[in-house]
C-alpha cells in the first residue's frame, strides 16, 4: 500500500505524522511511503532525512492523489476532505463527536477513517494510544509554560541573598497528563499536591513524589476504560471546598480534568482565582473543551487580578519533535496491527476490539460509536489482592517440639531394636555411618549455592572411593571376581580422575571482579 | 602395611574428604578444598594397595590407567553447558561399580562368614546391589534426557504407581528368597533382583520431566552415596561408609533445596509429572497482548539505566549465550551501569548450573547473586533482563492460588521499572503455565534466539 503524509494545514500545528525513524519500521511491513515536501520542517525533520530513510518526497498537493492511505496528526479540513479520493483510508485524530458532518461526508465518499482518538484503552492497545502519549507531553509542557510565566524558582533554596521557599503546585486530575505534570514539577523541585476522584490514582501520584489530597468522602470515581465518571453533588461540593482552601496556599494550579464526551467540569471559580496570590499561574489543559477554570480562554493567556491563566490547546505541538516521535510510533503500531501478514495489505478485522473501536467510517458506512469493549484497565471485581497460598495450619512451638521429640524417641527405639539383634561389629560401623551423616549435614549446608555444581562433581569424585573395595577384590583367587573387580576399578577410576579434574577446571573459572 | 597403619591412613583421608566439602563454603577456599579431596583419595588408594592381601598389581595398574585416562579426557573436553550430563554419567559409574563390587563380594571364595554375620552380610550385599543398580540405570536415563538422546517429556505410564509398588514388593520377596537360600542358591534371585532394579531405575527417571532434572540429579547424587555406604557395610570398610554417608547426605540436602525452590514435594517429583493432579489455570482470563521490542531499543534502555539485573535460565545455556551476556555485562559496566545477576536455585538443569556457566564466561562471581539476596531489591532496578527463563519469574506463583506453580518462590522481576524478556516465542515454560509477566505494562518482549538477541543489543550500545 502507498501511504502518504501531507503537511499539516492547521494554523500553528508543528507536528508531523511520520518520523524518519518510524518510516524504516513501516517500510518493513511492506508499505511504500510518501511525504509532502516540508511536512516535517517544524518538527525538525528535513526532507533529506526522509529521503535517506527511503521515503519519497512529493511537492505540493500531488500528495493527496494516487494513494491508499493518508496519515495525519489533525483531522482533515473541509477543503482537504475534497482532495481525498474514494477508497482511501485516513488515519488521524478525528474527534467524531465534534465532526459528525465531516465524518458523514467522508463515509459517503467511501473513505475509511481510523480515528486515533477512538483507540480503546486496553492494555494491548497502549502502544497505539496517541491520546495518552500526547497527554503525557501536554502535562510536561504545562509545567514548562507555568514556569515561564511564574516569577519565582520552583525549588526552595537558601542563598547568600536570602531564603527562597519552594513553589507549591496543585495538579487536579491525575490522568496521564496530570501524572506527567506531577513528575515534571516535582523534578524541578516544587512541592506537588494532586487530586483525583479515582482513588486508584493515589498510589501513582505518590510514586511520583506527589502528595495525594484525600477528601473525607466515600465515593470512587473510576469509570469505564480508565477515565473518570461524573460524581455526586455532595462530592463535588466537598471537592470545591477543598480547592478553595488550596487556592489560597498554592502558587500554581494545573487542571487536567476531563470526562469523555462532556464539557470540562468547572473546578476553579472566579472567587478562587481572586483568593490566589498575585503572580500565581493557572494552566488549564481543558481549555479546548470549555476549561476547568471559568476565566480561561482557549489559546490565550488571560491575566485576572495578577493571576495568569494559560489556556493553550496546542501544548503537544509546542514540543513538536518529541510529540511527532511518539505519535508516529503510535501510528506505526496501529499499522503493524492492521498489516498482520507484513505484506503491505491493510486488513480491517472488525472482530478485533481495537480495530472495531478506532475505525469510525468503513466501506461507505459511519461505524461510530461502536460498542465499547467491556474491559476496564484495572480488574474491578477483585480489588483485594488474592491470598497468595492457603497458609498451612501453623504449628505452635510446643507442638513442633512435641513432634521433634516424638520422632527422636521413635528413632531411638528403632536404633535399640537394630542394636539388640545386630552383632557388635555391625554396630560399630553403624555408629560411623550415623555420625558421618550428621557431619555431612552440617558441612553441606554451609556450601554456597553458587558452588553446587562443583559440589556435585567433587562428590562424584570422592564416591569413586568405592575403588578401595574393588582394589581388595582384584587379587582374589576367583577369575570371575577378578574380572568384576577389574571393571569396577576401571570405572571408579574414571570417576576419580574425571570428578576431581573437572572440579578443578570449574573452580578456576570463579574469579572475583 | 599393617591393618593399624591402614586404618590410620583411612582416618586421615576421611578427614581430608570432610575438609574438601567444607572448602566449598566459599569461592576463595574452594580450590584448596578440591586439593584436600585429591590428597585424601591418593592416601586411601595407596594405603589400600599396600595392604598385604593385594598382589595383582598388573590388573590394578592397567585398570587405573585406562580409567584415569578416560576420566581426564572427559574432564578436559566437557563443555560447561554439558556439566549436568557429565555429572549424570559419573553417577551411573558409581552405581555400576557398587553393583560389580557387590557381586564380586558375593562370589568371593574368601568369604567365610556364618550365622547372623552371614545373614547381615547378605542383606548388605543385596541392598548395595539394589541401590547401585537403580542409580546406574536412573543416571543413564538422566544422561540421555539431558543430552537430548531421550525426549525430556515425562513418560507417564497409566499404572505407574502400581508398577513401582509391584517392583518394590517383588524386590522384598526376592530378598526373602535370597536370604533363605543363603550363599549356595542365591545367584538367581540376586540376578533377577538386579534386572528388576535396572528396570525400576529406568522407569523412575523416564517419568520425570526436563525441568525437574535438578531434583533428579541431586537425588541420584544422593543414591550414589548410599550405594557407596552400603558397599562399605558389605566390606566392613569405615572409609567407604564415611564417604558414602557424606555424599548421600549432600545429595539429599541438594534435593531438598531444589524441591523447596520449586515448592514441590520430593515424593511428587519422584512420582513424576508436573501438575497432573493440580487444577489447570482458569483459561478464559484475558491475558492481553505482549509488547515486542527491538534490540536497539533495549540497548538504549540498558545504556540509560543506572542498575540492570540479568536473570538467566536454561534458555541461555541452550543458546550458548553466556559469553555474549558476559561481554554485554562488561560493556555496560564500563559505561558505569551497575549490572548484577539474579540466580534462581532451579535455573538450569542442575544445582548451581548458571553460576558455572557465568563463571566460565568470566563474569565475576561477586555480581552473581542468589534469589534471596536480591529479591527485595528488584524494585529499585531500572531494567531486568530475563534470558531464557520462564517459570522462575512467573507472577502467578504468588498471585494465583489455583496455578500449578502456586507458592513456588519466584524472582519478583515485575517490580522493576522495565522488564525485558528474551525468548524464542510466546510458548509456555516447562510447567505449561501461562506467564502473566509477558502481558504486564512494564514488560517488553525481545523475540529471537538468546545469543542473537544479546549480540544485537551489544552492537547497538
Amino acid at each position: 500500500m502507498i501511504i502518504s503524509i501531507p503537511k499539516e494545514s492547521f494554523k500553528g500545528e508543528k507536528r508531523v505524522a511520520l518520523t524518519p525513524e518510524s518510516a524504516k519500521h513501516i517500510q518493513k511491513l511492506g508499505h511504500e511511503l510518501r511525504i509532502q515536501s516540508g511536512a516535517g520542517k517544524l518538527a525538525e525533520f528535513s526532507d533529506a532525512d526522509y529521503k535517506e530513510a527511503g521515503v519519497t518526497v512529493v511537492k505540493g498537493n500531488a500528495i493527496w492523489g494516487d494513494t491508499d492511505v493518508i496519515m495525519k496528526v489533525r483531522g482533515v479540513s473541509e477543503e482537504e476532505a475534497t482532495n481525498i479520493s474514494a477508497g482511501t483510508t485516513l488515519i488521524s485524530f478525528f474527534w467524531p463527536a465534534q465532526n459528525e458532518d465531516l465524518l458523514k461526508q467522508l463515509a459517503d465518499k467511501k473513505i475509511n477513517v481510523i480515528a486515533m482518538d477512538c483507540v480503546p484503552r486496553l492494555s494491548r492497545s497502549q502502544k497505539m494510544d496517541a491520546l495518552s502519549s500526547m497527554a503525557n507531553i501536554g502535562g510536561y509542557r504545562a509545567v514548562v509554560e507555568a514556569a515561564t510565566q511564574f516569577g519565582r524558582f520552583f525549588t526552595g533554596q537558601v542563598t547568600a541573598a536570602g531564603k527562597v521557599p519552594p513553589a507549591k503546585v496543585l495538579v487536579i486530575g491525575a490522568g496521564v497528563a496530570g501524572l506527567a505534570a506531577i513528575g515534571a514539577a516535582k523534578s524541578m523541585g516544587a512541592i506537588v499536591r494532586a487530586f483525583d476522584t479515582r482513588l486508584e490514582a493515589k498510589e501513582q501520584v505518590e510514586s511520583l513524589g506527589g502528595e495525594f489530597l484525600v477528601l473525607e468522602f466515600e465515593e470512587d470515581g473510576s469509570g469505564d476504560g480508565g477515565y473518570a465518571k461524573t460524581m455526586s453533588k455532595e462530592f463535588i461540593d466537598a471537592e470545591m471546598a477543598m480547592f478553595a482552601e488550596q487556592a489560597k496556599e498554592v502558587d500554581i494550579i494545573i487542571t487536567t480534568a476531563l470526562i469523555p464526551g462532556k464539557p470540562a467540569p468547572e473546578l476553579i471559580t472566579k472567587d478562587m482565582v481572586e483568593s490566589m496570590k498575585s503572580g500565581s499561574v493557572i494552566v488549564d489543559l481543558a481549555a479546548e473543551q470549555g476549561g476547568n477554570c471559568k476565566l480561561s480562554k482557549a489559546d490565550k493567556i488571560v491575566t485576572y487580578k495578577g493571576v495568569k491563566i494559560i489556556g493553550y490547546t496546542d501544548l503537544p505541538s509546542r514540543l513538536a519533535t518529541q510529540s511527532s516521535q511518539l505519535y508516529s510510533t503510535n501510528l506505526r503500531h496501529m499499522l503493524t496491527d492492521l498489516t498482520p501478514e507484513k505484506d503491505g495489505q491493510l486488513v480491517f478485522d472488525m472482530e478485533d476490539d481495537v480495530t472495531r473501536c478506532s475505525t469510525v467510517a468503513y466501506e461507505g458506512e459511519v461505524v461510530w460509536p461502536s460498542e465499547p469493549p467491556k474491559l476496564s484497565a484495572a480488574p474491578q471485581a477483585a480489588p483485594k489482592p488474592a491470598p497468595v497460598v492457603d497458609p498451612e495450619p501453623e504449628l505452635s512451638t510446643a507442638q513442633k517440639a512435641k513432634m521433634t521429640f516424638g520422632a527422636m524417641a521413635a528413632g531411638l527405639l528403632a536404633l535399640l531394636g537394630v542394636g539388640s539383634v545386630a552383632p557388635p561389629e555391625f554396630m560399630s560401623h553403624f555408629t560411623v555411618f550415623v555420625l558421618s551423616c550428621f557431619i555431612g549435614y552440617q558441612v553441606i549446608w554451609s556450601v554456597t549455592p553458587a558452588l553446587h555444581t562443583p559440589l556435585m562433581s567433587v562428590t562424584n569424585a570422592i564416591s569413586g572411593i568405592i575403588v578401595v573395595g574393588a582394589l581388595l577384590q582384584i587379587s582374589s583367587t576367583s577369575g570371575l571376581v577378578v574380572f568384576l573387580a577389574f571393571i569396577a576399578v576401571l570405572i571408579a577410576s574414571i570417576n576419580i580422575a574425571g570428578g576431581f579434574l573437572v572440579t578443578q577446571r570449574m573452580l578456576k573459572m570463579f574469579n572475583k571482579g | 602395611m599393617e591393618m593399624g597403619t591402614i586404618s590410620a591412613a583411612y582416618i586421615a583421608s576421611a578427614i581430608l574428604f570432610i575438609l574438601s566439602l567444607a572448602g566449598l563454603s566459599n569461592q576463595e577456599t574452594s580450590r584448596r578444598g578440591n586439593w584436600y579431596g585429591i590428597i585424601g583419595m591418593a592416601i586411601a588408594v595407596i594405603a589400600t594397595i599396600l595392604n598385604k592381601s593385594v598382589d595383582a598389581y598388573g590388573w590394578l595398574i592397567l585398570a587405573t590407567l585406562i580409567g584415569g585416562a578416560i576420566g581426564a579426557r572427559l574432564a578436559a573436553k566437557v563443555e560447561m553447558t554439558q556439566m549436568p550430563e557429565l555429572v549424570a554419567i559419573l553417577h551411573s559409574f558409581v552405581g555400576m561399580a557398587a553393583v560389580l563390587v557387590g557381586f564380586a563380594s558375593f562370589f568371593d571364595p574368601a568369604n567365610t562368614l556364618t550365622g547372623t554375620e552371614a545373614t547381615i552380610h547378605n542383606v548388605e550385599v543385596y541392598l548395595g546391589i539394589l541401590i547401585g543398580a537403580v542409580t546406574f540405570t536412573g543416571s543413564v536415563v538422566a544422561f540421555g534426557k539431558l543430552n537430548g538422546k531421550i525426549g525430556s517429556k515425562p513418560l507417564l505410564l497409566p499404572i505407574r504407581h502400581q508398577l513401582n509398588l509391584g517392583l518394590l514388593g517383588l524386590s522384598i520377596l526376592l530378598g526373602w528368597w535370597f536370604l533363605s537360600v543363603g550363599h549356595d542358591g542365591g545367584t538367581l534371585p540376586l540376578i533377577i533382583m538386579t534386572l528388576l532394579a535396572f528396570a525400576f531405575g529406568v522407569h523412575m527417571v523416564m517419568a520425570i520431566g526436563g525441568a525437574d532434572m535438578p531434583v533428579v540429579i541431586s537425588m541420584l547424587n544422593s543414591y550414589s552415596g548410599w550405594a557407596a555406604a552400603a558397599t562399605g557395610f558389605m566390606l566392613s570398610n569405615d572409609l567407604l561408609i564415611v564417604v558414602g554417608a557424606l555424599v548421600g547426605s549432600s545429595g539429599a540436602i541438594l534435593s531438598y533445596i531444589m524441591c523447596r525452590a520449586m515448592n514441590r514435594n520430593f515424593v511428587s517429583v519422584i512420582m513424576g509429572g508436573f501438575g497432573t493432579t493440580a487444577s489447570s489455570d482458569d483459561g478464559d482470563q484475558e491475558q492481553g497482548e505482549a509488547i515486542a521490542i527491538q534490540a536497539e531499543e533495549v540497548a538504549h534502555l540498558m545504556g540509560d539505566a543506572s542498575r540492570v539485573v540479568i536473570v538467566p535460565g536454561y534458555g541461555m545455556a541452550v543458546a550458548n549465550a553466556q559469553h555474549a551476556v558476559s561481554d554485554l555485562t562488561k560493556q555496560l559496566r564500563d559505561k558505569g551501569v551497575d549490572v548484577q545477576f539474579a540466580i534462581h536455585p532451579v535455573a538450569g538443569r542442575m544445582p548451581g548450573h548458571m553460576n558455572v556457566l557465568l563463571a566460565e564466561a568470566n563474569v565475576p562471581y561477586d555480581v552473581v547473586l542468589e534469589m534471596d539476596e536480591i529479591n527485595d531489591e528488584l524494585g529499585d532496578v531500572d531494567v531486568v533482563m530475563v534470558i531464557g527463563a520462564n517459570d522462575i519469574v512467573n507472577p502467578s506463583a504468588m498471585e494465583n492460588p489455583n496455578s500449578p506453580i502456586a507458592g513456588m518462590p519466584v524472582l519478583e522481576v515485575w517490580n522493576a521499572k522495565t522488564v525485558i524478556v528474551s525468548k524464542r516465542s510466546m510458548a509456555t515454560g516447562y510447567a505449561g503455565v501461562e506467564n502473566p509477566l509477558f502481558f504486564r505494562d512494564n514488560t517488553r518482549m525481545l523475540f529471537g534466539d538468546a545469543k542473537d538477541s544479546v549480540d544485537g543489543i551489544k552492537s547497538s550500545i
